[in-house]
């Protein structure tokens, strides 16, 4: 199961980049590529935890900024085939506003991000 | 990924039905040439038949001899298995023989009624093993004579070593004669020892090996050659066998005999050319093409490999095999109609284990103009030649070290500038201890230490297809951290791949997804006036946007407009678009500007209040004479900055970075110049200017260098007489390296003019990520210098107009706290909807 999440407005992130939004207890990032499409995957990346919104975005794909990991962000499939990370379906409506689909199911536990948390979670484990 | 090629059909077929590519001939170049095609897409152009002499798949030739040495199994040679043959639609008669071309009716006849009709046909037929005009080789059905051998295929292979592990007489050591001590000659030879043999090298020339080496050279592997325990005889020539049933030993042309009980024939190769002169095509020693790798009788007839005759030359070594086969898969397909072969340069190693030995090229001088350089250690196996034309590699003989091979190999292929300093060329000049050579080296030895990645995995990625340098460091990520290990990396590939690295055409590409070069990347955007990254995505790539590639284009845009380009901030990496260092916990590092590492007592107050007021977990000086406040959230870097009031230090990006100085003449007592004054200056002019690479300079105010100067990427150097050294292209990172002399002048003023002058010639010339120390090993210190210095292309009042057009239009980025440059800058992370 899926619930939609209002997360915020396009404009709030610049073109052709990425921002994270914090929902409760879950911190997601989401993208907005100069073509129009609208991305959202977890916001660390499994290697090392790196930001992935700050990293480079093309068309579709996305190059983690600590150590150049790039991800399909339609699959969530690395090039190397190891560590996928999570995709969750976007929309965006007329007024521009992005709602996220999340599982239903928390799919983190611990403390709640917040704004300017400066101790970023450990790494993700493999699956 | 380029996207599908729709005007790639060229035939009468039209989209649905395939035409028919026969080929004849399943060895190395045959099979390679199929893999080339579809990897071009060839599988969908071609229904594809293919003719193998072998009832194997296809394998590895050049291993053979590591076969018959012993040290790799038959099964370990194999490119192709059969499988590979079904996986890709492939038809393949196995062991069938081709008895006739019909051109006319566009058929193949094959042993036991085979017909396949073409539309394409290719020929690689290769070669066969040339048995000399010996008297008695051959029985009554020309076959040859029980106990003789050639040493071609992997049958020779197994008859050989049969034949080396018969059994004897009162269990005497067989005794092993090979005709031919060239490459192959000696490499069976070897393999034959390796089975208990006595051998004697029985060669026509008076030195070993004398395609490849000199007298001098074939004399030192001679030596080598008999303390492994082979009797050489040279200058010999074979005029007969003898034995009745089988071979008994062999007859020389002075009357002397040897006795032995088996012969290897390794006198060179013969290109199969019959089936082809049978059938009406231009055959001199092999069937003649053009640079298409096509037969000029027949156009739907192509040649490739050892069969095939380029410009009067016929190849027996693997590499130039390799680019034929590319340049036929591209015209072929369509996907190059312009693509050509231009003949191939030689070099060759020989595989015998106790001996190294490689060379390439010419082994004398053809006239007095060319320069030898020349190391000769006899007693120790060691003799090492250059042969230097026009300051370019035209010959080398490497025997007994093996060490500057890799780097010779690449300066030959690539027709590169030599360094100036001769002896650098033959030898390791202060670098400490001998590496262990590829073999040695443990399958878990750490290759990259910043990425964990082991020899082993290296191989298995290249075992799994991946067969140039850049896709193996791209899927293992080996060489992808500092890069310092990419040499070995690329070394490892090659071992892995035996020698036989596929090409990568996008490795000559400013960024893999647009096919041009830097210069022809840097002239389309000029000519057609493109400012920004997406349009250079829109109009010179397919549209496609790689993510990897936008700091590289952005970077290139800045240089090319100077600095009046039009930024899109998303095509920056993440550092340039917070100004600051991304840490390894998404936190930021923050450098004010510190020109000369000078600072006052005010800005240090301030640094250590900001430190405190938001709590700063390090403070750090950094390399650069610089202080560093590492751990700022990205949402205080526009209050730290303006708490700071001081500019931005440049310390994150691919741009220039810093000067250290030394105290300079002001206060040192052996300072030679005003060397902090200088590294002042030289920030104020040059701060903010993005390149290629990073750029850290220094200045020493006397040669002492206490400011490390000849490690630079630009370092001036006080000297007596109030000169000034320059001094380009130094490191002392992951790569250490010695800056070279570009000039002495008389003044600061002509220290920022020349120095500017090679900056802003770096600026337009390295490849992105490129440092000066490769950039100035690349271009040649000769050619910088005749350029920047003696203005010898007439470039330098252009060069200094652009460096100072760049460098007025920098500015402090650290303004963006006032006013930012894209909405939420220094946000993280940004609360939802239903939080507002």
């Amino acid at each position: 199961m899926a619930t939609s999440h209002k997360v915020g407005t396009v404009d709030e992130i610049p073109l052709g980049e990425g921002r994270n939004f914090d929902l409760p207890g879950h911190r997601i990032a989401v993208f907005r590529g100069r073509d129009g499409r609208v991305f959202a995957t977890q916001s660390e990346c499994p290697h090392r935890g790196g930001p992935l919104a700050d990293g480079l975005l093309g068309d579709g794909a996305l190059v983690c900024p600590l150590h150049e990991w790039r991800f399909d962000l339609t699959t969530g499939a690395t090039e190397n085939g190891a560590c996928p990370i999570e995709i969750y379906r976007t929309s965006v409506a007329d007024d521009g506003s992005i709602s996220v689909e999340l599982p239903t199911v928390a799919i983190r536990v611990g403390p709640l991000a917040n704004e300017g948390d400066r101790h970023p979670p450990a790494p993700r484990a493999k699956a | 990924m380029t996207g599908s090629n729709t005007n790639g059909t060229n035939g009468t077929h039209g989209a649905r039905g395939k035409r028919r590519l026969v080929v004849i001939g399943n060895g190395m170049a045959g099979a390679r040439t199929v893999e080339e095609i579809l990897a071009r897409g060839g599988g969908e152009l071609f229904d594809i038949v293919m003719f193998g002499d072998e009832p194997y798949g296809n394998y590895n030739r050049i291993l053979l001899s590591n076969v018959v040495s012993g040290v790799q199994d038959p099964s370990e040679i194999f490119l192709n298995s059969l499988p590979w043959y079904e996986a890709n639609g492939i038809k393949l008669h196995a062991g069938v023989r081709v008895t006739k071309i019909d051109r006319l009716t566009g058929q193949v006849f094959g042993e036991g009624g085979v017909v396949e009709p073409y539309d394409k046909l290719i020929i690689a037929t290769g070669s066969r093993a040339f048995v000399p005009p010996i008297k008695g080789a051959h029985d009554a059905d020309g076959r040859l004579r029980p106990g003789l051998f050639t040493f071609r295929t992997l049958d020779d292979c197994h008859a050989i070593m049969a034949a080396a592990t018969q059994a004897t007489e009162g269990e005497r050591r067989v005794r092993a004669a090979v005709i031919g001590g060239g490459l192959l000659g000696l490499e069976a030879a070897r393999g034959l020892i390796n089975h208990g043999c006595e051998v004697h090298v029985i060669h026509l020339s008076t030195h070993l090996m004398n395609m490849q080496l000199d007298p001098a050279a074939g004399a030192i592997l001679r030596s080598s050659m008999e303390a492994m325990g082979v009797t050489l005889h040279l200058g010999a020539l074979t005029a007969g066998v003898l034995g009745e049933d089988r071979v008994t030993g062999l007859a020389f042309r002075d009357d002397t005999t040897l006795e032995c009980d088996m012969v290897v024939i390794s006198a060179g190769i013969q290109p199969n050319t019959s089936l082809a002169a049978e059938c009406g095509l231009t055959v001199e020693r092999g069937i003649v093409v053009d640079n298409h790798m096509r037969s000029p009788d027949d156009h739907d007839v192509y040649v490739v490999g050892e069969c095939a005759q380029h410009r009067g030359v016929t190849y027996g070594l693997v590499a130039p095999l390799w680019e034929q086969a590319k340049v036929l898969a591209d015209h072929i397909t369509d996907r190059n109609p312009n693509a050509m072969y231009m003949g191939s340069k030689l070099a060759t190693k020989l595989k015998v284990m106790g001996i190294e030995l490689a060379s390439m090229g010419v082994p004398e001088p053809a006239g007095a103009e060319d320069e030898v350089v020349l190391f000769s250690e006899p007693r120790r196996g060691r003799y090492k030649k250059l042969i230097i034309r026009n300051g370019r590699l035209v010959g080398a003989i490497m025997l007994g070290d093996l060490d500057k091979v890799a780097y010779l190999t690449q300066a030959f292929d690539r027709n590169s500038p030599l360094p100036e300093e001769r002896l650098e060329l033959l030898f390791d000049l202060g670098t400490p201890g001998k590496k262990v050579t590829l073999d040695e080296m443990p399958v878990d030895a750490q290759v990259c230490n910043c990425n964990g990645v082991s020899k082993g995995a290296i191989g298995a990625c290249v075992g799994g297809g991946r067969r140039t340098p850049k896709l193996v460091m791209e899927a293992t990520r080996a060489g992808m951290g500092c890069g310092s290990c990419k040499g070995l990396v690329t070394e490892l590939v090659t071992w892995f791949c035996g020698g036989q690295v596929d090409d990568d055409p996008t490795a000559h590409y400013y960024v893999p997804t647009i096919p041009m070069n830097k210069k022809e990347l840097t002239e389309a955007i000029r000519a057609r006036g493109i400012t920004s990254v997406s349009d250079i995505f829109n109009e010179l790539g397919d549209g496609h946007v790689d993510p990897g590639a936008k700091p590289a284009l952005a970077s290139l845009l800045s240089v090319v407009w100077k600095g009046q380009h039009q930024e899109e901030r998303d095509a920056r990496f993440i550092n340039d678009r917070v100004h600051g260092n991304i840490q390894k916990d998404g936190t930021f590092s923050v450098v004010p500007e510190m020109p000369g590492g000078i600072c006052q007592p005010d800005e240090l107050r301030r640094i250590a209040d900001v430190a405190d007021k938001y709590r700063v977990p390090l403070v750090k000086l950094t390399g650069g004479q610089r202080i560093d406040l590492v751990g700022v959230k990205k949402e205080d870097l526009p209050d730290v900055w303006r708490d700071l009031g001081m500019p931005a230090g440049f310390a994150w990006g691919k741009s220039y970075r810093t000067c250290k100085s030394c105290i300079g003449s002001e206060y040192c007592r052996y300072g030679l110049g005003d060397s902090m004054d200088l590294a002042v200056k030289i920030e104020r002019r040059f701060r903010g200017l993005e390149s290629p690479g990073k750029l850290k300079l220094a200045t020493a105010g006397c040669p002492r260098n206490c400011s490390e100067a000849l490690v630079k990427d630009v370092g001036a150097v006080a000297v007596e007489g109030g000169k000034w050294e320059i001094y380009v292209g130094g490191a002392a990172g992951s790569h250490i390296r010695k800056g070279d002399l570009l000039c002495v002048v008389d003044s600061h003023d002509d220290v920022l003019r020349l120095g500017g002058r090679f900056i802003q010639y770096y600026r337009e010339n390295a490849k992105y990520k490129e440092r000066t120390y490769t950039f100035v090993e690349r271009i040649g210190i000769e050619r910088l210098r005749a350029i920047i210095v003696d203005d010898s292309e007439k470039l330098a009042a252009e060069l200094d107009r652009a460096l100072d057009e760049s460098a007025r239009a920098t500015k402090d980025p650290w303004l963006e706290r006032d006013v930012p440059a894209t909405v939420n800058q220094f946000r993280s992370a940004l609360p939802v909807v239903t939080d507002r």
